[in-house]
């Protein structure tokens, strides 16, 4: 017979191997895709392949930086992070109307969160055309505009909710002192609102990130996202399975970075701010 | 005295009035002016690039669809509702919106199922519980793309350890053709699906379980309630709400499912897994049927604000 606390014990045992097995079976493919990158090519194509590298090579990535291939992490770097900052400034001074003077009321703010619901390639085949006249396809400039326009619902919604969260006193003290609306905005609110600002930032780069269809669509050889830079070495049965992981690995490494910094935040930023978490 | 009663009373109802709005003043105070236009005036940008972005293109794609552009044909005129027309006896179509159905039916109720049970099982005191929570979080953040990139390596039928470990458990070499046999094609996307999407259930739904009142789960079994009878009066009710926001979520990604379908199949065999934006895409920017991708688009934004539309009004997004 098992005492009580032997059998919370046990319990307890039980839960940790589930969960090990668990969490096992969710990263065993990201595992893998690491591993294939540190391998020599006759290491991936031996058969029966191994399961762990039997020596740690960086040939694949030296390849795609001899190669010029790594600059597409660069292009990725510039439109997601440009487009974030544009985002977050016109996205926050417009949460901060929508939170404080309740400009539009309730339909104003609906209308802004359903349009991040559209399909996006209901929304990139007209723009394409439209890109196609204006000359901004395969520019810095089309991608950019076309990532902030994307994420502004996102980053007005989530400001929206922390901006409602600052106690409203403070403005109102800021205002009697003598400062003006602006200085409130700078002074007062984003410095009140930084957690969500950047949280929200950070989903907000990720999202621009990982993005693949409207790079695809947008972008030709100047401007090449790393995510389309992947698909650039499917081929048929010769998939250069090196250059896939190696790619692969270079874009994923920086946001694994970035969520490790936001633990806090990432159920509230993905609920679309639903749950506080 | 009595004058002077009635108008302080006159005086009451002129400002009850003027506060309920039933009679205007005049409004003389500039600060109050500006203050009307500092709110439009932060809001006018954004709501520029969203009217330029979300606006402007379904006016346009209305418009081209109207007409009858392809690869060879440049002409602007309108031809009326003839791609609509063609739309609706366009077999493929249909079969695109259905894989779209299927991979939305099949995977939300999977992801949600698993999501629930491991939110569960971390509910609760767990040591190293944080570490496994932030591990597992990191399907959720990897580009779709990658994803589908990843589980290509996975299911490739030579180098990747899954049919390793098919031959382990089977004992016979098969090299199973995950990617290209008409069954197998199927589980092989939805798995790659369920693999990146179910941690993002699994997050919300932990935060759900986290807040449900212990006092009623007291309560209940005090009352010599059971776990499913705690499970199905108590905690559902309860983590409703966060549920309903997750699958709508989900369900409108879903809907649009491109990326890891693109990476695994280009929505082949065929056209077998071919959802209605690979659909799409494939009309658009390989066929360049532009007037007739005009008409697809703009029917999958109708069919999806209709959608959009029914599911806000039953899910609160916003408090």
């Amino acid at each position: 017979m098992l005492t009580v606390s032997q059998r919370q014990a046990l319990k307890t045992g039980l839960r940790v191997a589930i969960a090990v097995f668990i969490t096992i079976l969710f990263l065993f493919p990201i595992y893998w895709l690491f591993m294939i990158s540190f391998k020599t090519a006759d290491e991936i194509y031996s058969f029966p392949p191994k399961w762990y590298p039997g020596q740690i090579h960086f040939d694949s990535y030296i390849v795609l930086f001899k190669d010029g291939d790594a600059e597409t992490v660069w292009n990725s770097f510039v439109v997601a992070g440009s487009s974030t900052v544009i985002a977050m400034f016109l996205g926050t001074i417009c949460a901060y109307s929508l939170a404080r003077y309740k400009t539009g009321g309730e339909h104003l703010a609906n209308w802004i969160i359903s349009q991040r619901m559209i399909p996006p390639i209901a929304v990139v085949f007209p723009i394409f055309l439209l890109f196609v006249w204006l000359k901004l396809v395969d520019t810095y400039l089309g991608v950019i505009l076309l990532y902030t326009a994307f994420n502004l619902p996102y980053v007005i919604w989530m400001m929206r909710g922390y901006i409602m969260d600052i106690p409203r006193a403070l403005e109102e003290s800021a205002l009697i002192d003598g400062c003006t609306r602006w200085q409130v905005i700078w002074k007062v609110v984003f410095p009140m609102s930084r957690a969500g600002l950047f949280a929200t930032a950070i989903f907000t780069f990720v999202f621009a990130w990982n993005d693949f269809i409207f790079a695809l669509v947008l972008t030709r050889s100047e401007v090449t996202t790393y995510t389309v830079q992947v698909t650039h070495y499917f081929g048929g049965q010769s998939n250069f399975w090196a250059k896939i992981s190696a790619m692969s690995v270079l874009g994923t490494v920086p946001i694994f970075i970035a969520v490790a910094f936001m633990q806090r935040y990432l159920v509230r930023g993905m609920s679309l701010g639903a749950v506080k978490g | 005295m009595r004058d002077e009663t009635e108008r302080l009373q006159a005086a009451l109802l002129f400002c009850l009035l003027a506060d309920a709005k039933v009679i205007s003043l005049p409004d003389t105070s500039r600060a109050d002016f500006s203050e009307r236009n500092f709110k439009y005036l932060l809001v006018a940008p954004a709501i520029f690039v969203l009217l330029l972005v979300g606006v402007f293109p379904l006016i346009y794609l209305l418009l081209v669809s109207f007409q009858g552009i392809t690869m060879t044909e440049t002409a602007t005129d309108f031809i009326g509702g003839e791609n609509y027309a063609a739309l609706l006896d366009d077999t493929r179509m249909w079969e695109s919106l259905m894989h779209t159905v299927i991979f939305t039916v099949i995977a939300l109720p999977i992801e949600l199922v698993l999501g629930l049970a491991m939110a569960q099982l971390f509910l609760d005191k767990l040591p190293g519980r944080q570490v496994f929570i932030a591990l597992l979080v990191l399907p959720v953040v990897v580009s779709p793309i990658v994803s589908g990139a990843t589980w290509s390596l996975m299911f490739n039928h030579r180098f990747g350890p899954i049919n390793q470990i098919v031959e382990f458990l089977t004992g016979n070499d098969s090299a199973i053709l995950w990617t290209i046999n008409p069954s197998l094609v199927y589980p092989a996307i939805l798995a790659a699906e369920i693999w990146q999407w179910t941690p993002f259930m699994f997050l919300l739904l932990l935060a759900a379980l986290a807040n449900v009142d212990k006092s009623q789960l007291e309560a209940a079994a005090i009352d010599g309630a059971g776990w499913w009878r705690t499970f199905f009066r108590i905690v559902l009710p309860a983590i409703w709400p966060v549920m309903a926001i997750a699958v709508l979520i989900r369900g409108l990604d879903l809907f649009r499912l491109f990326d890891i379908v693109w990476a695994l199949t280009k929505g082949g065999p065929g056209t077998m897994t071919e959802t209605i934006s690979i659909f799409t895409y494939v009309k658009g920017f390989q066929q360049f049927e532009t007037s007739y991708t005009a008409a697809v688009a703009l029917l999958v934004v109708v069919l999806l604000s209709i959608v959009v539309m029914l599911a806000l009004k039953r899910v609160q997004l916003s408090r």
